[in-house]
């Protein structure tokens, strides 16, 4: 094949007829910049809603769940076990919450390469006492450092500062909802009464949103010595262990194994927000079938424009087959015209793409449940432009193909003898 | 003796539409190197069909077709392209120019198919083509722009551009007025005389047919007199 000939040719073909094949590639253009705005948008929304339940949550989560034994004394006994022992109203035991040897656990969780990181945590039920009344509250005692880097909590933070709560003794950050219900803000003390009924002042240093009303009324954060502090625990009582996983999808190949390993209780992401999959997928969905309707609408344009452009062309086609083109050439020529148009098309529709994409990154979008975000968000993937491009050719030559391949079969002998 | 450039053996043509119809029957002939021959026969005589056999255009009849000494049975819409390019050159009635193409870039067309010679060799050759035809002055203009006379000879130059051992016409003339026509002939004449090349042209015109070396008659699909 000589592509260097045959490509002049559709180049010649293409520019005598400029108007039409402008046309067929703003089709193709308008399909491309749809796809890329919408799958940009689309998937930057989802990565926004994700993250809301992704960022402030960990892969696995070891803790000491308050439950009957799963194995009761008399199924133990060997005397037994040839018995069916029905024991009725069984109790859950008093056992306590903290993790035993966290330390050690901890330090071999991060030995593990799966795992990105690991936090400590401790939950403190509280009460918070403004004048007469109690407020029920959760204190999270974190270690604040690892907590904003694996958990971006510094993130919804939104008043205050996050590492005061690591430099100021006795510190705690309020959930906005409870602020408001106390009426405090930073610099002010509350005071915290504990379930066992110790008493201690806390120093506001930072109000926390994360757009969740029954985490903002309610919750608050401590940093772990603070809390220990006000359970009169010892410095290495830790209930919970959050670990961040490299890849999220072990999760649930991974919670039974540490269940097992450090026996305690050990929950995946998955089983309890199974939600949340659902939701990005049909929304992927939604974004791949518009933009395909779209292309393939711009396909049949091309299409179209191309059946039209080879009874226009008969002539010349016939007089390429005869003066030695053969069959092959002319199909060639025809795709390359499409090809042409797609690959201009696509190319204006990847950078109209993104221009679109960056308008819409630039519009103001403020709501109360996404502290952090100030502007619709964009996902700019180079990903989904490699896609845009493939698709736009892929399309184009699909339409090029059928009409060309007529084109290669038309029988010279006929036109010539038909004028 | 000179070399055998063309040669048909019983060639049969049926066309089945509306009704199965033998156009040619058993028509065979050679044609010599350097002969200009002319075919010559009422409209329907199935010389225009035989015509297109003989072009390797037409691959559905029956017989044998040998060009320079190869047959062209059972060979491939590929290799038949590339004998039309490399053997055959092509003057229609019907000019049939790539009109969105320049002059030049239309008679250049079947040597950078042929891709025997680079690009600047071709276009000096067209030029070369041009200007013995008399008329490497349009050769920048559109092809759409120039006069039926002038389409016709640049037609020529674009058959003769890869030097083919055989010409072959149909009703060349038969669009043109007399001065042009003579023009074309002359033209013809001298290729036959002065390059060897093989003439084989399908006509109308005794004026035209009686000045060629031979003439071969056809009536009702078969050759009667050659």
């Amino acid at each position: 094949m000589q592509w260097h000939l045959i490509f002049n040719i559709s180049k010649t073909l293409l520019l005598a007829r400029l108007r039409q094949s402008v046309i067929a590639a703003v089709g193709v253009t308008f399909g491309i910049t749809m796809f890329i705005t919408l799958v940009s948008f689309m998937t930057g929304l989802n990565k926004l809603l994700d993250g809301l339940i992704l960022n402030r949550t960990p892969h696995i989560r070891l803790y000491n769940e308050i439950k009957p034994s799963e194995n009761q004394p008399v199924n133990l006994s060997l005397d037994y076990a040839d018995h069916i022992n029905m024991i009725r109203s069984v109790k859950p035991k008093e056992r306590p919450l903290e993790i035993y040897n966290s330390q050690a656990i901890m330090r071999s969780l991060k030995e593990d390469d799966r795992v990105l990181g690991v936090a400590p945590k401790i939950t403190a039920q509280v009460f918070f006492n403004v004048g007469a009344i109690d407020l029920n509250g959760i204190i999270n005692g974190i270690d604040v450092l690892v907590e904003d880097q694996l958990f971006y909590f510094g993130d919804y933070v939104t008043k205050g500062n996050l590492r005061d709560l690591q430099t100021v003794n006795n510190s705690i950050i309020l959930g906005k909802g409870a602020a408001e219900k106390m009426l405090v803000d930073i610099g002010d003390v509350i005071q915290v009464t504990t379930a066992r009924g110790e008493r201690l002042s806390l120093k506001v240093v930072g109000i926390f949103q994360l757009g969740i009303a029954d985490v903002d009324n309610v919750q608050s954060y401590a940093s772990i010595q603070t809390t220990q502090k006000l359970l009169g625990e010892s410095n290495n009582y830790i209930t919970d262990i959050h670990i961040k996983l490299k890849n999220l999808d072990l999760a649930p190949a991974m919670a039974p194994e540490y269940k097992k390993l450090y026996g305690t209780d050990a929950i995946d992401l998955q089983t309890f927000n199974a939600q949340f999959e659902t939701g990005t997928s049909i929304r992927n969905i939604i974004t791949y079938a518009v933009s395909i309707t779209l292309l393939i609408v711009a396909g049949f344009g091309i299409y179209n424009i191309l059946n039209m452009m080879i009874y226009e062309k008969m002539d010349s086609i016939a007089i390429l087959k005869a003066t030695g083109f053969s069959g092959k050439d002319v199909k060639w020529i025809f795709i390359s015209i499409s090809l042409i148009i797609g690959i201009s098309g696509g190319t204006f529709g990847l950078i109209f793409g993104y221009i679109f994409s960056s308008i819409i990154n630039q519009i103001p979008f403020e709501t109360a449940a996404l502290p952090t975000v100030k502007t619709f968000p964009i996902n700019f993937n180079v990903f989904y432009y490699l896609i845009g491009i493939v698709f736009a050719l892929i399309t184009t030559y699909v339409a090029g193909f059928f009409p060309a391949k007529k084109a290669s079969q038309v029988d010279p002998v006929e036109i010539i003898r038909g004028k | 003796m000179e070399k055998l450039i063309l040669e048909t053996n019983k060639i049969n043509k049926y066309f089945h539409d509306p009704v199965t119809n033998q156009v040619l029957k058993e028509v065979s002939f050679s044609m010599k190197q350097r002969e200009f021959v002319s075919v010559v026969g009422k409209s329907g005589c199935g010389k225009s069909t035989l015509l297109y056999i003989l072009s390797t255009m037409d691959t559905e009849y029956e017989g044998d077709l040998i060009l320079d000494g190869v047959s062209m049975q059972g060979k491939s819409d590929e290799e038949l392209s590339r004998v039309r390019n490399e053997k055959i050159g092509f003057v229609f009635q019907f000019h049939y120019l790539l009109p969105e193409f320049s002059v030049l870039q239309n008679v250049m067309m079947p040597g950078l198919k042929l891709a025997k010679h680079s690009a600047q060799e071709v276009e000096s050759n067209a030029i070369d083509r041009l200007k013995s035809l008399g008329i490497d002055h349009l050769a920048a203009k559109r092809a759409s722009q120039i006069s039926g006379g002038e389409k016709q000879r640049v037609a020529i130059a674009r058959a003769l551009i890869n030097n083919p051992l055989i010409i072959m016409g149909d009703e060349p003339t038969g669009n043109l007025d007399h001065k042009n026509s003579d023009i074309v002939f002359d033209i013809f004449h001298q290729l036959a005389e002065e390059t060897g090349q093989s003439l084989l042209i399908v006509t109308h015109d005794h004026d035209f047919a009686s000045r060629t070396d031979r003439i071969i008659e056809m009536d009702d699909g078969r050759i009667v007199n050659h």
